[in-house]
């Protein structure tokens, strides 16, 4: 049964897929070329990503939505695309909520081990690295072009708002929703 | 009944407004659950991040989690994840039905044009907030230097072994006798 089909196959991504949103891409890619599916091909996945990574919410739960409703769709119109929507999204987060549950109760138990503790003083730097990293990859994504050369690659428009907004964000701390909205309309207004 | 509701609120406008992944709800993160609601220090935050990256699923909803199970245990895991997930389910779907080819209007490029502008200004922010949080001695500017070149000139590696050399280290420059920091 499809139903069955489709919680099973976003278990397995959810419980096979480490480290965030984008990992789970190489499971959708294998639904799309399993013979045995043919819920989507590899153009309709291509599209599925680029509105899965530009709209509001964890990629990976936007990807499951997306993959689930679509599926659904095809097998009970409206209807069945939002009940598709819902277990794909069901089956891609019920794996880690539950292992967070498990890996919570004991970190809590051994938060006071020394080795414990001594272990996240020093993860916390290197994920403080990892984080730096994410925002050079948004920096490109978001203030250069494709063009080449540092100083032709460079957006001006954006490259402007991005110092404006750097400033702003550290001068008055209002809540990142409102520079997040603002941003979108000086981007439509300026045609960014 | 109250923090329930408050944690999935908190969840919802979190999952409403992360642009990008994981890494980019950091500084929505910070101010809903940080500096407004006091559910979690800066340092618990980058504790969740570093498990989230290391267990399966998306970083959003593990760390939607942990906050949750924190605050009041599995119900509460339950109401912050149902929150970080719904606008999810609820845009996609509008989305899916009615805007497939919502991506080729001029106006939605120019509007994630601007967006991309912000998210990248609030990592940057979130990094400067972590850091200063997080590097507290000599060794935590190695490790965090380190993690950010390895992520930076090989992507393909993957930040479950970076957590874990990480800890590594940590553990095996301990002082004998444990100056546990």
């Amino acid at each position: 049964m499809i139903w069955i089909r489709l919680f099973i196959e976003f278990f397995k991504t959810g419980l096979f897929a480490i480290g965030g949103g984008l990992a789970t891409i190489p499971f959708l890619r294998s639904m799309a070329t399993d013979p045995s599916l043919n819920w989507f091909d590899e153009k309709l996945l291509g599209n599925m990503i680029a509105v899965g990574e530009s709209t509001p919410g964890p990629i990976g739960v936007n990807m499951a939505t997306y993959v689930g409703y679509t599926v659904g769709y095809d097998h009970g119109g409206t209807l069945g695309a939002l009940l598709g929507g819902f277990i794909a999204t069901f089956a891609l987060v019920l794996p880690s909520v539950i292992i967070i549950l498990i890996v919570a109760k004991l970190l809590q138990a051994f938060k006071e081990n020394k080795y414990i503790s001594r272990s996240f003083y020093a993860i916390r730097p290197a994920v403080t690295g990892m984080i730096a990293t994410a925002a050079v990859t948004m920096i490109k994504s978001g203030v250069f072009t494709n063009g080449t050369g540092f100083i032709r690659a460079i957006n001006i428009k954006a490259a402007i708002l991005f110092a404006v907004l750097l400033f702003f964000t550290n001068k008055v701390k209002l809540h990142p929703i409102f520079y997040i909205i603002i941003s979108g309309v000086i981007g439509a207004i300026f045609s960014m | 009944m109250k923090t329930l509701w408050e944690l999935f609120a908190a969840f919802f406008r979190i999952g409403a407004f992360t642009f990008g992944g994981g890494y980019a709800m950091l500084s929505l993160i910070q101010k809903e659950v940080v500096e407004n609601k006091k559910w979690a220090t800066d340092e618990e935050v980058l504790d969740y991040y570093a498990v989230a990256q290391c267990t399966p699923g998306v970083i959003a909803v593990n760390t939607a989690t942990f906050i949750g199970y924190k605050q009041k245990g599995v119900l509460g895991a339950v109401a912050a994840t149902f929150g970080v997930v719904l606008p999810s389910l609820i845009i996609i779907s509008i989305i899916a039905a009615v805007l497939q080819n919502f991506m080729q209007y001029e106006i939605v490029q120019h509007i994630f044009g601007g967006i991309r502008v912000a998210v990248a200004v609030l990592i940057v922010n979130a990094v400067i907030t972590m850091g200063k949080k997080a590097i507290i001695d000599r060794l935590c500017v190695i490790l965090s230097i380190s993690a950010f070149l390895v992520s930076v000139i090989f992507p393909s590696v993957s930040p479950v072994f970076i957590v874990l050399a990480a800890a590594l280290t940590g553990i095996v420059t301990m002082k004998r006798g444990g100056a546990d920091k």
